[in-house]
């Protein structure tokens, strides 16, 4: 069993009014320790919905959750522990700020889990420098940060609980092109660095591709896919079909294959995209 | 959770009663009302239950939906139901007890008190559940709209209700997100003294009170940008009309006030 796994898990928002909305429906997922998941599907598709199970924010209206062997909602007092396993940051997670300082910010989930000041103080100290944040900035209020370092302010919040799960939804949203790489990129330097397992909702296939080991695909309140990028975007079709985007570079390659061209099916990064256009002039030439 | 909490309590449908003009529907509830009070024996009050049940089911509102809407109420029903048991004399003594002593007069004033009590719930439920809070803002200004010839800001007082009954569900909905969010940044908000509790509520309220004043800001801003400078000369996208079948229901209404009257005057129990 991985470290996160579902069994028909179903969630029904406002059952037995007008409102009653299927946001998940039998969900069977078990994903494996270490993983860095990506995942996809359009607006309402029950992304937010699924992951906030992950760590009983919601209780399944049907179905088990189990994090790291452990089911959830077995016994409520266990709750809270768990909830310190799997961290969750939230779409638009700069609006839960509230300190004075960003010091006492970052530092408000750690102390929720008692540890002593000086780890506290440890944990503070790097989740910043991992999150980009001078030294200077520590000091002071998180309200007058720009958004983008309101963002990583509100990540590294989460990320100093040191979670075995860390769980984002949407952690790009609102940001231009350049802060959207750093974030990216700091949540890829922190999986590196810890090894630990990681989740992001989001909605740029150019993202996911970018950074994941899995992508799991949501369509309305189910999962259709979940696997790795290559075999997830060698069904460019089906997923254009479905609504969804595939990165520009593999829209490329569908169209060079229509052409006539010999190309595997699932190319989805620039990099392999080139390797693989040297060879076929290599080819040519020789 | 915090979501259970309904205001306004609309249950959307397409029903007779949904569709009449709101500011009838106010003025009927009135009537209704009343037609409760001045009814003074248990045949007029059935006379109004008749009423209310053949409004409740042309409605179409779920029975469950009209019992939840007395819950609240049953402790009030109770402790006038004791009080007026006690302390109405008149009658038959039916039992007594030191110096305490029920009476028949006194039996019947608490069945009478109780019922009326639950119809005029019921009845004024009815309006709320069929009729959507901003519709029904709306018909309250139409309805006070004469006063303005007394400087009476009717409009303003309307505009403001819309605002708030407008933002209570976002204002839920993000409590909801941010009670979350520090939910998974590990804030104990069930536990320890009431000290404790209070201090954890601060990591929710700060991000709340940030967030409704942005809001504000926003909506100002967006409602000046659109060029809204109050109620003079404004139109309105939605125009309230009664209409023949408006008309139908007061009469219906008015026929089972006589009735209660004539009732009333003939059989006064
Ligand atoms: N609190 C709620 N009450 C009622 N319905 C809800 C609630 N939250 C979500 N839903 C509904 O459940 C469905 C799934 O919502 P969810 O937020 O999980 O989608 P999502 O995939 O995260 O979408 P997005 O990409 O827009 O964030 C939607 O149809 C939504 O309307
Ligand atoms: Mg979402």
């Amino acid at each position: 069993m991985g470290i996160l796994k579902t069994e028909n898990l179903t969630h029904i928002y406002g059952e037995g009014t007008p409102f009653r909305k299927v946001a998940l429906d039998n969900i069977n997922l078990d994903i494996a320790e270490g993983e860095m998941v990506g995942i996809i599907g359009h607006t309402g598709s029950g992304k937010s919905t699924l992951i906030q199970h992950f760590n009983g924010l919601l209780k399944p209206t049907s179905g088990k959750v189990f994090v790291d062997g452990e089911e959830l909602f077995a016994d409520k007092h266990r709750l809270r522990d768990i909830r310190f396993k799997v961290g969750l940051v939230f779409q638009y997670p700069e609006y839960q700020l509230f300190e004075e300082t960003v010091y006492k910010d970052i530092s408000f989930g750690p102390k929720n889990m008692g540890l002593d000041d000086d780890e506290v103080d440890r944990r503070v100290k790097e989740t910043a420098r991992l999150v980009g944040l001078k030294p200077d900035v520590l000091k002071k209020s998180p309200f007058e940060l720009s958004g983008g370092q309101k963002r990583r302010v509100a990540i590294a919040g989460v990320m100093a609980m040191e979670p075995k799960v860390l769980i984002l939804d949407e952690p790009t949203a609102g940001l231009d092109p350049h802060g959207r790489d750093r974030i990216l990129g700091l949540i890829k330097e922190y999986h590196q660095e810890k090894g630990n397992t990681v989740m992001l909702v989001s909605h740029s296939m150019e993202d996911v591709a970018k950074t994941v080991s899995k992508i799991l695909v949501m369509g309305e309140s189910n999962v259709i896919m979940y696997d790795t990028p290559e075999h997830v975007f060698a069904k460019a079709k089906e997923l254009t079909d479905m609504g969804l985007t595939v990165p520009q570079i593999t829209r490329v390659f569908v169209r060079l294959k229509e052409m006539g061209i010999d190309f595997p099916d699932e190319v989805y990064s620039v990099d392999y995209a080139k390797k693989l256009v040297l060879r076929l002039l290599e080819q040519k030439k020789g | 959770m915090i979501k259970d909490i309904t205001i306004g309590q609309y249950f959307p449908g397409k029903s007779l009663v949904h569709r009449l003009d709101p500011r009838i529907k106010i003025l009927l509830t009135v009537l209704y009302i009343v037609m409760l009070f001045s009814a003074s024996g248990f045949l007029g009050l059935g006379l109004g239950m008749i009423y209310l049940i053949i409004a409740f089911l042309i409605s179409k509102i779920p029975i469950k939906m009209m019992l939840k809407s007395i819950k609240p109420i049953i402790p009030i029903i109770i402790f006038t139901g004791i009080l007026n048991l006690f302390f109405v004399e008149g009658g038959t003594v039916l039992f007594s007890w030191w110096k305490l002593q029920i009476t028949s007069e006194g039996l019947r004033t608490m069945v009478f008190m109780a019922v009326r009590i639950i119809f005029l719930i019921c009845g004024t439920s009815l309006l709320t559940y069929t009729t959507s809070p901003i519709t029904l803002t709306d018909a309250i200004e139409r309805i006070l709209s004469p006063l303005k010839a007394i400087k009476f800001p009717a409009h303003e007082i309307a505009m403001m209700m819309t605002i708030a009954l407008r933002f209570i569900p976002t204002l839920v909905e993000e409590t909801d997100k941010i009670m979350s969010a520090q939910k998974a940044r590990g804030a104990d908000l069930e536990t320890g003294s009431v000290l404790q509790r209070a201090k954890a509520l601060i990591p929710i309220l700060i991000p709340l009170f940030v967030s409704a004043f942005r809001r504000a800001e926003d909506l100002a801003l967006a409602m000046e940008c659109r060029c809204y400078h109050g109620g003079d000369g404004r139109t309105r996208m939605r125009q309230l009309k009664a209409g023949v079948i408006d008309w139908v229901a007061v009469a219906v209404t008015v026929i089972f006030m006589a009735g209660i009257f004539v009732l009333n005057g003939l059989l006064p129990i």
